[in-house]
C-alpha cells in the first residue's frame, strides 16, 4: 500500500531523459520539414500535390478522417466508461483525453491544410451556407475542441493544487505556473460542487457532439452521387471506426507512457486485459459495419459500383484494402480473443497494427471512390488516372501526426498522466465516484 | 384567493391573446387598403394604344396602364451577375448522330476560355453503352443542373445557380475545398492546381465589360486553387450570340435556347425545343440522380457521320493543345 506522497512522486511529471529530448528533437525536426513544405504548397499552390481533376482528395482529406476518428477515444472511454460505472477507468482517462484534444485539434490543421485557399479562410464565415456539410464541420469541430479541452482541464484542476505544492521548494517557478492554471483550487466543498457538476455536464455533452462530429464527418462523403460514398450505412460505419481507431491510439500511448514513467503499479495487466475485451467488442461491431458496407453491396452493386469494388478486392487497392481489413481488424479481433493476446506487450503490437490499418483504410476510403466516376476519366494525363501522394504530401502529414505526438508529449511532460488526487482517493478508500472525471 | 388570482392571470393572458390576434389582422387588412388605395391613384389618360399579345392577339389598353420593362440586355444597369437574365431558362441539346469528333467545340472553348491546364472543360468521351452496342461519340458541357448537387454543397455560395438556368463560379470567394468537384456526378470541374499560365492579364481585362473579373467570364482569368468549368458562354448570350461550342461546330451537332421560348438553334436551323425531344426521344445524362440537367441528348441513331472518322482526332490522353 502506497501512501500520498509517494503516490504524488510516482505521478508527478518528470523532466525528459536522455530518452524525451531524443523523441521531442526528432519529432520537431519533421514539424520543421512539414512546415518548410506547406510553406512550398502555398507557394506554388497544390500542384506539389500528386491530387489532380479526378483523385481531387488525397492523403490530407484521409488524415483527416484518421485524426476526427482517433478523436473519439475521449468520448469512447472517459464518458462511456463513466456512464456505465467503470472504475477501472481511472488511470486510463487523463491519456485519453490528451489524446484526443492533441488529434481533434491537429484534425482542425490537416482541414485547412487541404483547403487551396487558406487565405480565404474568413469566407466559412462571411458567407457560411447552412446546407454545406463543410459548415457543419466548421460548426463541429471548434465546438469539440473546447469540449475535450474542458474535459481535460476541469478534471485536473485538484492535481494541478497537489503539484503546486509538491514543486513549491524544489521548483518555484513550475510551481506557479500550476498554481496559476489551478485556478485557486482549495479544494472546499462548493469547488468540489461546482467542479463535479461540471465534469458530469460535460461528459455527457461529449457523446453527443462525438457522435456528431463522426457523423458529419461521413456525411461529407455520404451526402455525395458518388459510388462507394453514396452509402446510408456510412455515419453509423465511422462511429464504429472511431471507436477502434480510439482505443488502438490509446493502448499503444498507453503501453508506452507505462513502461517510460514506470507506472507498472497503477496501469496493471488487469487494464490491459479490460481495454482488450473493449476493443475486442468495438472490433466486433466494426466488423458488422465492413460486412455491410463491403460485402452486401455485391448483390445489387450496379456496373459503376462493381468496377469500384473490383478494384478494392481484387484490383489495384487490393493489396491496401486487404491490410487495412486484415491487420488493422480482423487479426486483432482474433489475437484479442486469447488471454495471453490482452498481455501488456501483444496489446502494444494489436494497438499499433490498429492503428495503422485504421489510418489506411481512410485512404481506402477517400482515394479509390473518386478515381471510379460515372463518366470515363478521358482527356487527362494518363498519370491522373491513379493517385499516390507526392513527397509534399508525404512530409506535410508525417508532420501533422508528429505535431500531434508532440502536443501529447508535451502535455505528458507537463501534466500528471493518471490523476493523482483521485489515485489518493481511490487508495484512502473514498472513491467518490461522482466525483471522478 | 390563490384561485382567483390564477382565474385573473389566465384572463389576462387570453385577453392578451386575442388583442394581439385582432392587431395582427387589422393591420394586414390596413396594408392591403392602403395597397389597393395606392394602385388606383393613376387617372386613365383616356388615350387608347393598340398592343399585341404573346398569342398574336391585338389588344387595346389604357395608356397609363402601359410600363417600361426592363430590357433582358447585358446593358442593363440593374444586371445581377447572380440572378442572371431574367425570364429566361437556357437549354442546350446535343445530337449524337451527327458528332464525329472533329474537336472544333472544344477547341473553340479552350481558345475563349483561355484554358491552359490539362483539362478542357468541354470533353467528347468516346462511348459504348453495352458489349453488343455501338461505339459513339458524346460531347459534355457542363450539365448546368437545376438541382445542382455542387452549389448545394458549397460552403461559401461561390458557385451558384442563377435564375436563368445557369450554374456559376465565383473564383474571387471560393476557399478551394474542392466539395463541388467530388460532388458533381458529371466530373466536369477542373481545377487550377497551379498558377493559370494565362499570360498577360491586362490582356484579358481589355476582353470584360468593365475590366473587373466577373462570373460572366469564366476563366478569365482563372485563378490558382479555384475550381473552373463550362459557363455557357453568359458572356455572349447576354448579347444574344451563341455560346462558342455551337457556332464553332461543323457538324450543327449542339442546339441552344431558351426553354420558355420553346426554340433551340444550332446555328443554321431553329427548332422547336419540346418537339425537337419528342422527334429524337431526347433523354438526359444520369437521369436517375434527378439532379435535372438543362443539357439534353438525342440518341446516335440514324448517324449522319461515320463513328470511325473521329477516330483519327481521339486522344486518350489529351485535351488542352499546348502551344510547342
Amino acid at each position: 500500500m502506497k501512501d500520498s506522497l509517494s503516490v504524488i512522486q510516482d505521478l508527478a511529471p518528470r523532466k525528459f531523459g536522455k530518452r524525451g529530448w531524443t523523441w521531442s528533437i526528432f519529432l520537431l525536426v519533421i514539424i520543421l520539414a512539414g512546415i518548410i513544405a506547406y510553406v512550398d504548397q502555398i507557394i506554388r499552390g497544390q500542384q506539389v500535390t500528386n491530387m489532380r481533376d479526378y483523385a481531387l482528395w488525397g492523403i490530407y482529406i484521409s488524415n483527416f478522417v484518421f485524426f476526427v476518428a482517433t478523436s473519439f477515444v475521449g468520448s469512447a472511454t472517459v464518458a462511456v466508461l463513466r456512464l456505465t460505472n467503470n472504475s477501472w477507468r481511472t488511470p486510463l482517462v487523463r491519456i485519453a483525453e490528451i489524446i484526443s484534444l492533441a488529434a481533434i485539434m491537429m484534425a482542425g490543421i490537416t482541414i485547412i491544410i487541404d483547403m487551396a485557399r487558406p487565405d480565404r479562410l474568413l469566407n466559412l464565415f462571411m458567407y457560411g451556407r447552412l446546407q454545406s456539410p463543410i459548415t457543419w464541420d466548421v460548426i463541429i469541430i471548434p465546438t469539440t475542441i473546447a469540449l475535450t479541452f474542458l474535459l481535460l482541464y476541469f478534471p485536473i484542476l485538484p492535481d494541478l493544487a497537489v503539484l503546486n505544492k509538491f514543486f513549491e521548494k524544489t521548483k518555484p517557478k513550475l510551481s506557479k505556473w500550476y498554481g496559476k492554471l489551478s485556478l485557486g483550487w482549495k479544494g472546499t466543498t462548493r469547488q468540489k460542487v461546482l467542479r463535479m457538476k461540471s465534469i458530469k455536464i460535460i461528459a455527457i455533452l461529449i457523446i453527443p457532439v462525438g457522435i456528431l462530429l463522426q457523423t458529419i464527418d461521413a456525411w461529407l462523403f455520404s451526402t455525395t452521387y458518388r459510388v462507394g460514398w453514396d452509402s446510408t450505412n456510412m455515419a453509423a460505419y465511422f462511429i464504429s471506426g472511431a471507436f477502434v481507431a480510439g482505443l488502438g491510439a490509446l493502448i499503444s500511448v498507453i503501453y508506452v507512457v507505462r513502461r517510460v514513467r514506470n507506472l507498472e503499479d497503477y496501469i496493471t495487466e488487469n487494464h490491459f486485459d479490460k481495454l482488450g475485451k473493449y476493443l475486442g467488442l468495438t472490433c466486433l461491431v466494426y466488423l458488422y459495419f465492413n460486412i455491410n458496407e463491403y460485402l452486401i453491396p455485391v448483390f445489387t452493386a450496379t456496373v459503376e459500383e462493381e468496377i469500384h469494388l473490383n478494384a478494392l478486392i481484387f484490383g489495384e487497392y487490393a493489396f491496401l484494402f486487404w491490410f487495412s481489413q486484415i491487420v488493422g481488424l480482423i487479426l486483432p479481433l482474433i489475437l484479442i480473443l486469447f488471454k495471453g493476446g490482452r498481455k501488456p506487450k501483444a496489446m502494444f503490437v494489436i494497438g499499433l497494427m490498429v492503428v495503422l490499418g485504421s489510418w489506411w483504410k481512410r485512404f481506402i476510403i477517400v482515394t479509390p471512390t473518386l478515381l471510379h466516376p460515372f463518366l470515363p476519366i478521358e482527356g487527362v494525363p494518363e498519370s491522373w488516372r491513379h493517385y499516390w501522394p507526392s513527397m509534399h504530401e508525404w512530409i506535410i502529414t508525417s508532420a501533422t501526426l508528429a505535431m500531434a505526438l508532440f502536443i501529447i508529449t508535451m502535455f505528458i511532460r507537463y501534466l500528471p498522466v493518471v490523476p493523482i488526487q483521485q489515485t489518493i482517493d481511490e487508495l484512502n478508500g473514498n472513491p467518490d465516484d461522482d466525483e471522478n472525471e | 384567493m390563490g384561485e382567483s388570482s390564477d382565474n385573473n392571470r389566465r384572463k389576462f393572458l387570453d385577453n392578451g391573446l386575442k388583442l394581439s390576434l385582432a392587431t395582427i389582422i387589422g393591420s394586414i387588412g390596413l396594408t392591403k387598403l392602403s395597397a389597393s388605395l395606392k394602385s388606383g391613384e393613376k387617372p386613365a389618360s383616356g388615350k387608347p394604344v393598340e398592343l399585341m399579345t404573346t398569342d398574336g392577339r391585338l389588344i387595346e389598353v389604357d395608356s397609363a396602364e402601359v410600363m417600361d420593362m426592363d430590357a433582358h440586355c447585358g446593358h442593363d444597369p440593374n444586371y445581377n451577375v447572380r440572378e442572371g437574365i431574367p425570364n429566361r431558362k437556357f437549354v442546350m441539346v446535343i445530337d449524337l448522330a451527327k458528332c464525329k469528333n472533329a474537336l472544333k467545340c472544344v477547341q473553340s472553348c479552350n481558345k475563349f476560355h483561355m484554358v491552359t491546364g490539362d483539362n478542357a472543360w468541354l470533353k467528347i468521351h468516346k462511348m459504348k453503352d453495352s458489349q453488343d452496342g455501338a461505339p459513339y461519340w458524346m460531347p459534355r458541357t457542363c450539365m448546368h443542373c437545376d438541382k445542382p448537387a455542387c452549389v448545394t454543397v458549397c460552403p461559401v455560395d461561390a458557385t451558384f445557380k442563377r435564375r436563368d438556368g445557369l450554374v456559376l463560379i465565383d473564383n474571387e470567394r471560393c476557399i478551394g475545398c474542392r466539395f463541388c468537384m467530388a460532388a458533381c456526378p458529371y466530373s466536369i470541374r477542373v481545377f487550377n492546381w497551379s498558377e493559370p499560365e494565362q499570360g498577360d492579364t491586362s490582356e484579358i481585362t481589355s476582353v470584360l465589360d468593365n475590366g473587373y473579373p466577373s462570373p460572366d467570364y469564366a476563366g478569365m482569368p482563372s485563378k490558382m486553387g479555384t475550381p473552373d468549368k463550362c459557363d455557357f458562354c453568359p458572356h455572349a448570350i447576354k448579347e444574344n450570340v451563341l455560346p462558342h461550342c455551337v457556332t464553332a461546330c461543323p457538324n450543327g451537332v449542339f442546339y441552344f435556347g431558351d426553354k420558355y421560348e420553346d426554340t433551340v438553334t444550332n446555328g443554321e436551323e431553329t427548332l422547336r425545343f419540346k418537339q425537337l425531344l419528342e422527334d429524337k426521344a431526347g433523354y438526359r445524362l444520369l437521369e436517375e440522380l434527378g439532379t435535372e440537367p438543362s443539357v439534353y441528348y438525342l440518341p446516335p441513331v440514324d448517324r449522319l457521320v461515320d463513328f470511325e472518322d473521329g477516330m483519327e482526332n481521339y486522344n486518350e490522353f489529351m485535351s488542352v493543345e499546348k502551344p510547342e
